[in-house]
């Protein structure tokens, strides 16, 4: 491996890309956010319009925490960072509402319930309110893109399984049967946790105790 | 009128149950139902936080936010509703109940990142319910999540004792598959009972 290459990794802007999207990736590794994960992954569009929203409102309330972390005092962060992430995540109810009725109808209560996703909260409590400006819009938008290519994986093998099709075009042979079941919850959590095992053992992460 | 109300409750306890069907309040799901007596403790406290920011919650966006047409803040008032109310029972619980607080508050703070509870102010606008199927609809998903996590912490705790795990898989793994499992078993309900 060149020296320079072997250099850029001990970049900081660069290590926070690598780690949040592989070794400290938000789903398999601090497994946050993972109600919206086996939620809404039953179809691929819907798991692209989650990604999309959770990406969008992580970046901006880490940049504006991150604006904000010399006023904010301790005691009262919490209750800053569920109005700021709620000020974001209505703008992106209203946008989805406007331009893609029909996915803002399939997520439904889903969209709101990104105010709770734990990983915005946990991004902002663990690194917003601690670093500078870029870095922290640097980390919203790497832990937002491997939130979201995670959610599209996942989604994609159940889409695949349940219907046969991915984005609504069918992808499987005419004898293949659908396994409903995959669009349910059972299959969320079976897929979920199949994949948490690969990816696991792949980045060999070591199991919270 | 009174069947409906049994229906709402029954149906959310074993046919929609908010942790089985709808996959919501999973981060504690996951992290707190390594003991049956944490998962309990934790179910307790849900069952009251959500019951009782259910009907705070219909109160207020009935009676302020749609008289005022500011509606599109709801999010944001349903939360600091949680938030708050989160705050004040534990406030009440270390004046008053201080026995109680040992047991149940280190429970309470996790209690308002819990999806559950915002849910159900959600749902509760989505689906148009009265007051009084709120507050139904609220007691009802919060025992049946309670219900959903100490199966899964009751058959964790067995599987720690004699279970081998594969390393990938321990801890959110197995959970899930657990869960899954679970879930695969309260499809059987299905049909029981219809909510809209």
């Amino acid at each position: 491996m060149p020296i320079k290459f072997k250099k850029l990794l001990y970049v900081k802007s660069v290590r926070i890309i690598i780690d949040r999207l592989w070794r400290d990736n938000p789903i398999f590794s601090m497994c946050l956010g993972v109600c919206s994960a086996l939620a809404v992954t039953n179809k691929v569009e819907n798991a692209i319009a989650m990604g999309v929203g959770v990406t969008f409102v992580l970046v901006a309330s880490s940049v504006i925490i991150s604006f904000l972390r010399k006023l904010i005092s301790s005691r009262i962060r919490m209750i800053i960072y569920m109005v700021t992430i709620s000020t974001f995540v209505i703008v992106v109810d209203r946008l989805l509402k406007a331009f893609f009725p029909s996915i803002s109808e399939a997520i439904g209560p889903y969209i709101g319930l990104i105010i709770t996703n734990c990983l915005i909260m946990g991004r902002a409590d663990a690194f917003a309110i601690k670093n500078e400006v870029r870095y922290s819009a640097l980390d919203g938008l790497a832990s937002g893109i491997g939130y979201s290519y995670t959610l599209i994986i996942i989604s994609i093998i159940r889409e695949v399984l349940a219907f046969g099709s991915v984005l609504g075009m069918k992808v499987t042979p005419e004898w293949w049967t659908n396994w409903v079941v995959m669009a349910m919850a059972p299959g969320a959590f079976f897929v979920l946790s199949i994949f948490l095992w690969i990816t696991r053992n792949m980045a060999k992460i070591q199991p919270e105790k | 009128m009174k069947l409906q109300i049994l229906s709402i409750f029954i149906a959310t306890i074993f046919t929609h149950n908010i942790a089985l069907t709808y996959l919501l309040g999973m981060c504690p799901f996951i992290s707190l139902s390594r003991s049956l007596k944490t998962a309990w403790g934790m179910g307790l406290s849900v069952i009251f936080v959500v019951t009782l920011t259910g009907a705070l919650n219909w109160i207020i966006y009935h009676w302020i936010l749609v008289p005022t047409q500011s509606e599109l803040i709801s999010y944001i008032v349903f939360i600091i509703v949680i938030a708050a109310s989160v705050q004040l029972l534990e406030m009440i619980l270390e004046k008053f109940l201080p026995g109680l607080q040992v047991s149940f508050g280190i429970f309470l703070p996790l209690i308002t990142v819990n999806c559950v509870v915002l849910a159900v102010s959600l749902f509760m606008v989505i689906r148009d319910y009265n007051f009084i199927q709120t507050v139904v609809f609220a007691f009802g998903s919060a025992v049946g999540w309670t219900l959903a996590i100490t199966i899964v912490a009751a058959i964790k705790e067995k599987l720690s004792l004699s279970g081998d795990v594969p390393k990938g898989l321990q801890g959110a793994g197995i959970t899930m598959v657990i869960a899954g499992i679970v879930a695969l078993t309260f499809l059987g309900f299905a049909g029981m009972v219809a909510i809209q």
